[in-house]
């Protein structure tokens, strides 16, 4: 058992939004200790579709669409910064994206729901254009004579979410965190003066925490006294063999990534199992050939399920407990999407001690109240 | 640099970059090229420069060679066949229709 002594910043969680909030103290003058766990975590920011997406997010909370489109704005931003520290391009490519529609009634659902974010959201809504199938094939000419039309939207794009989370890591190196991989949490118990956190690998005392340990914060949560029930949603993803430029921009159901491999995502289920579903992968495959049946031809290597994060209400959780007022949280999906506010806008905020009321709608107390919808 | 133990009774005849070359039956396309005397079936996409097989094995996607007019294609995962046309890839594999940003 070893003592790691007194720290006054730890960060539990070493994931993109851990190593974001971290590299976010670390930038703005802290140095913390971040615990990870091992390689049989369930690693969310290891196994996604790497989207940095807008489009669709917020229907009902113009909040959390304008937190990813600011989000997404700021990504430039933070991939500079990362590849100026670090020397790592992440390959961000924000060309825009596309949901395609396979038929009317799919094209009217995704209609109904861009414009009524539109509405909600005000002037600063994300762009969007409804293309009907021929104003589709004219842009992408190898579209497939079933698709029903596409919502376009400028605002959309994609990561290399591995290097991502290396330059972040790389970059929290270089500003002095102390990162331990191996490390998972049993205990948060608060004391005067702060935080006595253990594990089978011994213990420390923090002065403050951050609980940014993905679906791990469910159990973490209540020991500080926040609440933050969570479920693990299930997608996976097939990866195909790398092929010349065909498709330069984003979209949920297909994207090439910058060395030419295809992603052909994203389901969803609630099956706990790592093991990827043969069925499912068959759906993906067909939906992405019915998008572009050149993919007809094209070989996957390899194919893997992760978890998403997910709240109740898809939205992410950002929090500061009352009762251990040293204690915060960040807890969420579309960590990719949001890691440039996690780093450039939440971390600050931690740092100084108190959340923008800007972030009350994303308060763990929601969750606390009976909903009466 | 490698040679066969047995010489094939047999052998199947095929072309890399029209240049004849002969396998024994069963032999993996990479492995005939090897014996062959070709160590770089490809190059690379991002820098140009030159690919062999590494693994022989179908885990390290270095043999990658076009196949009858068929790219990507891992060369120690298909056997020779009479008459093949095998050549060496440069660049990524190509879709048709596909458009630029």
């Amino acid at each position: 058992m070893a003592d790691l002594g007194r720290r006054d910043w730890v960060v539990i969680g070493g994931g993109l939004v851990g190593a974001a909030i971290a590299w976010g103290l670390a930038r703005a003058g802290a140095r913390p200790l971040v615990l990870d766990e091992g390689d049989c975590a369930p690693r969310a920011s290891r196994a996604n579709f790497a989207l940095v997406w807008v489009q669709g997010k917020g229907l009902g909370h113009p909040h959390y669409a304008l937190w990813s489109r600011d989000s997404a704005e700021r990504w430039p931003r933070f991939a500079a910064e990362l590849e100026a520290e670090t020397g790592i391009d992440v390959a961000l490519r924000q060309p825009g994206g596309f949901t395609f529609c396979l038929s009317q009634a799919e094209l009217e659902r995704e209609r109904a729901d861009v414009e009524q974010i539109a509405r909600e959201t005000g002037p600063r809504a994300a762009g969007f254009e409804v293309l009907d199938p021929a104003q589709t094939r004219a842009r992408l000419p190898a579209v497939g004579a079933t698709v029903a039309g596409s919502i376009y939207s400028p605002c959309d794009g994609h990561v290399n979410v591995l290097l991502a989370l290396r330059a972040l890591h790389a970059a929290m190196a270089a500003r002095g965190c102390d990162y331990r991989a191996g490390h998972p949490v049993r205990l948060i118990e608060p004391v005067p003066d702060g935080f006595r956190i253990t594990g089978e690998w011994g213990r420390l005392l923090a002065g403050r925490v951050v609980l940014a340990a993905g679906l791990g914060c469910e159990r973490l949560a209540p020991m500080v006294g926040l609440a933050c029930p969570l479920k693990a949603s299930r997608g996976q993803v097939i990866v195909t063999e790398k092929c010349a430029p065909f498709f330069p921009y984003a979209s949920t159901a297909v994207l090439q990534a910058a060395e030419g491999g295809f992603l052909i995502g994203a389901s969803q289920d609630a099956s706990g199992s790592i093991l990827t579903s043969q069925q499912i992968s068959a759906v993906m495959a067909q939906r992405a050939i019915r998008v572009f049946p050149a993919l007809a031809a094209v070989n996957v290597v390899r194919t893997w399920a992760g978890f998403r994060v997910k709240t109740r209400d898809g939205h992410p959780v950002y929090d500061q407990s009352e009762s251990a007022p040293g204690a915060f949280i960040a807890a969420g999906h579309s960590g990719v999407t949001l890691a440039a506010n996690h780093a450039l806008v939440l971390a600050p905020q931690i740092l100084a001690g108190r959340l923008d009321p800007g972030l009350g709608p994303y308060s763990a107390r929601r969750f606390l109240v009976p909903q009466d919808h | 640099m490698f040679r066969k133990i047995i010489e094939p009774r047999a052998p199947l005849a095929f072309t890399f970059d029209g240049r004849p070359c002969s396998a024994a039956p069963g032999d993996s396309v990479a492995a005939a090229l090897l014996r062959a005397g070709i160590g770089a079936f490809r190059t690379s996409a991002p820098g140009g420069r030159p690919r062999g097989p590494h693994c022989l094995m179908g885990a390290c996607f270095d043999c990658l060679v076009t196949i009858d007019g068929i790219a990507n294609r891992q060369g120690c995962m298909v056997e020779v066949a009479e008459g093949m046309a095998v050549q060496s890839q440069h660049g990524l594999r190509g879709l048709p229709g596909g458009c630029r940003e």
